[in-house]
This record gives C-alpha cells, structure tokens and sequence, in this order.
C-alpha cells in the first residue's frame, strides 16, 4: 500500500506564456484531508485536475495511485437521472443486490431516502450537492476531489454540508483535497491546509489543524487558523 | 417552472373561440361579403365534409398524405440525427460541412418540386423526397446544435465513472440532447405537413393536397375549405402527439428548469 497516494515532484504547468505552477512539489499522505486556498485565479482548479489525470504537466511528474472521484464545482448531476440512478453511477461495478443495498445505505447517509426518485431539478441546491457527495463516495474509490463543492450555496446550508461531510468521511474515509476559498471551510474541515500565492504559484504557507471532526466553527483552534490565513493574505494583522 | 393546472371551466376556452370563428364566418357568408360562389357556408362545408367522408375519398387521402410525412420524416429523422451527432462531436467537419447544410436549409424545399416529378414521377415517391429535403438538413442542424451545448462537465463525470463508447452515446450523449431534439422534431414535423400538401398539389395524384386543388378545378369550394380543415386539424393532431414526447420523466428537465 502507498502511505503517500497523491504526490507532485517539481510539478510545472503553463497555459500559453501563462505560468500556472513553477516547480511545485507536494505529498498527500493516505486518509489525509488537504484543503487548498488562495486568490481566484491561482491555479487550485488546475492541481485537482492534474491528481484527476484531465491535465499533464508541462514538466515533473504527478503520482496518483488509486481510484479518483471529483465533485465539480458546477452542477454536475445528470439532470436526465433520479438522485438514485445519479449516486448508481458510482456502484456500477456491483453485483445487482449489493447495489441496491449499498444505494439505499448512501440514501440513508444524506437524508434523502424519501427523495430517491426525484430528479436533480426538483431538489434544492443543498439536497443536490448532497447527492454529489454521495455519488462520488458511493463504491470503492480512494481519493475525493472537492472543487469548491459547497461555493454555490447559501451560508447555512454550507455550514449544515460541512458537518455531513465530515460525518460521512468517518464512516467512508478517503484521501481528500479540498479546492475552496472559504478559509472558514479549510480551517473546519481539513487536517492541512496549503496557502497557494498568486499566479505561478507557490505554497507560501502550510498550516496544520490538529482537532477531529467535526469541529465547531467557533472552536479556538478553528478560530486561530482562520486567523493565520487571513493574515497571510494580508487581511488581518497577525497578532504572534 | 412548474405547470400551473388548468382549471377544468378554462379548458372550455378553445371550444368557446371555435364557435365565435364560426359566427363570425355564418355572418360574413350572410351578410354575402364575398359572392357566395367562391365564400362557402358552414353549412355547405359540414355536408361537403360528410360527403367525402362517405364515400370514402378523404379517409383515403388522409392515409396517403399521412403515409408520405411519416416516412419522408422518418427518414430525416433517422439519417439527419445521426449526422448531427457526428458533426456537433467534430469540429472540423462542422467547419467543413455546416455552410453546405444551411444552403440546403434555406432553400425551399418547393424549388425541388421540378426535379422531384422528374426525377420520381407522380405519386408517393416526390413528396417522399420533398418532405425529406424540407427535415433533413434542420434536423441536423437542430442535433450538431444540441450536442456541442451540452456542458462539458457532463462528459468528465462520464469519464469519471467509465462510460465508454456505445454506453456513452445512449447514457449521456442522446439524453443531454433529447429535449432539444424532441422540441426540434415538433417544429419540423409541422414543415413535413405544410409540405406534403404543397407536393401532392402538384405531384399527387391523391392525398389532401390533391384533393384541395381538385376541389378548387371543380369550383367546389366547400369541399376545398372541408380538404383546409382537415389539413388544420391533423397538424394540430401530430403536434400534441409529438408533445407527449416532452412528458417522459428523463427529458422534463429540460422544459422545467
């Protein structure tokens, strides 16, 4: 088993004369969470889909061993599917029975059991992004790939997704890497957090979040580590 | 968007306005706007209607023109969807390809009429391929449309999850364009039926357009609006049955959001 399931070695990307990434090396270790954030534009779509394998670097290497899934940042439920034949999608490769069992099981896991049949249009946003979840964690895949999944959504219902995430990722864990620019979100959810700079960039801070899940928002250590990357980017004074 | 359910008494409506236009033509024809040689009567039209039905000419030209727009849509339908599907995936042949197709669209598929009896004589087979000509080229056009709109993020779930190949085309690729095909296929269904009637008046030999332009050498223009109301009635007919279509479950999506 590789303890270190995503890893990029000196890792550079270019658009054009548009230099995404210059020489960037990272490790992911095996059931780690890593959020990444960072101004808009850096380039934290662009390192989820080099781990996806939808982008080769320019120079480097990239080592992803295991099964990907991603949630997209738009909505990516086929409309044309009920909830339940869009979470199938990632139980194709069972048995008929086991299927059933392990969908009704993810169903029961998001609350939408009642909702099965419903197709993406008649749910709300929250219920949809549920469903994202559960599709990309339904069978046996290693690693979660989160492109902003919750950014489309209203304040309290990203909390109240927050807290499911963390609840459905202790009873499916994964390798997760979180895209976001809610420094809130990081600071609650991941076990590390990269701070990227702007284009090309580079990891200009790595913050540990030593606390399990799930974490109250306002838990000191949350707080703090709110408060670290704020400063890193300038936008509050930092206090240490 | 959700329908908004139509209360019973409004569902009247239709039936309500059928009668004033009735009206309103019973007293154009008394008031003899029009001599009433070339302005039939309600009434005259009704017995012309009964008529035909009787001895048996109209349900005979209605399977004739019914059995030519069927298969000349048909085979747009399945030869038009096909290359649309190819060209919306293919960029290149688009390029190539989408200049020649809307030169054929915007030509009226009555210019073909000439070569059509030229070519195929009297009978079905020129408003066979007059009907063809008037669907093909939209139907492709409406599908390459279709398909290079479908958002891409749907194709990398796809991938994701591993459809490939043939599970791809009938598990992502038709059910992303259904909707728009399906509204596509109303609008030119309806061309086929305005087209059948121009073809069989020139071409035809039986079928509802000859039998308008039988009735007008015949001066017998109640038996013309009767061969008009007929025609009226069956496009409405194909439309609604073309609009059960947009009621199944997997392609609502795409008229209510």
């Amino acid at each position: 088993m590789n303890d270190k399931p995503l890893r990029i070695e000196d890792g550079s990307v270019s658009f054009g004369s548009i230099e995404v990434f210059h020489h960037l090396s990272l490790e992911i270790s095996r059931g780690e969470f890593v959020a990444v954030v960072g101004p808009s534009g850096c380039g934290k779509t662009t390192l989820l889909n080099l781990f996806s394998g939808f982008l080769k670097p320019s120079s480097g290497n990239v080592l992803c061993s295991g099964r990907v899934r991603t949630v997209y940042q738009e909505d990516s439920l086929l409309p044309w599917q009920t909830a339940a034949q869009n979470i199938a999608m990632g139980l194709r490769e069972l048995s008929d029975t086991e299927r059933k069992r392990q969908l009704a099981e993810m169903l029961r896991l998001i609350n939408l059991e009642e909702f099965a049949g419903h197709y993406p249009h008649q749910l709300s946003g929250g219920m949809r992004q549920r469903v994202e979840l559960a599709r990309a964690l339904a069978g046996t895949s290693d690693i979660l790939l989160l492109d902003e999944p919750f950014s489309s959504l209203d304040y309290l219902t990203r909390l109240r997704l927050r807290r499911e995430l963390a609840r459905m990722l202790e009873e499916l864990p994964r390798t997760v890497v979180l895209v976001t620019h809610d420094i809130e979100e990081a600071a609650q959810l991941a076990d590390r957090i990269l701070v990227l700079t702007d284009r090309p960039a580079r990891i200009c801070r790595e913050v540990q979040v030593a606390l399990p899940r799930p974490r109250e928002l306002t838990h000191p250590v949350v707080v703090k580590t709110v408060h670290a990357i704020l400063a890193e980017f300038g936008l509050e004074q930092d206090k240490a | 968007m959700t329908e908004i359910p139509i209360p019973s008494r409004a569902r009247l409506l239709p039936f309500l306005v059928l009668f004033v236009a009735i009206a309103v033509w019973s007293a154009l024809w008394l008031l003899q706007v029009f001599p009433p040689s070339v302005f039939p009567s309600p009434l005259a039209v009704a017995r012309g209607l009964g008529e035909e039905v009787r001895t048996g000419r109209l349900p005979g030209d209605l399977v004739a023109s019914l059995f030519r727009v069927t298969t000349g849509f048909m085979l747009a339908v399945v030869l038009g969807v096909p290359v649309g599907l190819w060209l919306g995936h293919h960029v290149r042949s688009r390029f190539a390809l989408l200049p020649a197709i809307n030169f054929f669209r915007s030509l009226s598929p009555l210019a073909w009429i000439p070569f059509a009896i030229l070519w195929f004589g009297i009978g079905d087979l020129p408003a066979v391929f007059l009907i063809f000509m008037a669907c093909f080229f939209p139907v492709i056009v409406a599908t390459m449309a279709a398909v290079a709109s479908i958002p891409s993020v749907y194709f990398r779930v796809a991938r994701d999850y591993g459809f490939r190949g043939l599970e791809l085309l009938t598990k992502v690729t038709l059910p992303a364009i259904a909707p728009q095909v399906i509204t596509s296929l109303r609008v030119t269904a309806g061309l086929a039926w305005l087209v059948v009637v121009a073809a069989e008046m020139i071409a035809g030999r039986d079928g509802l357009g000859f039998a308008i332009w039988d009735a007008r050498n015949g001066l017998r223009m109640d038996l013309l609006v009767a061969g008009m109301i007929v025609i009226g009635v069956i496009g409405v007919v194909i439309d609604r049955v073309l609009m059960r279509l947009t009621k199944i479950s997997s392609v609502r999506w795409g008229y209510e959001r």
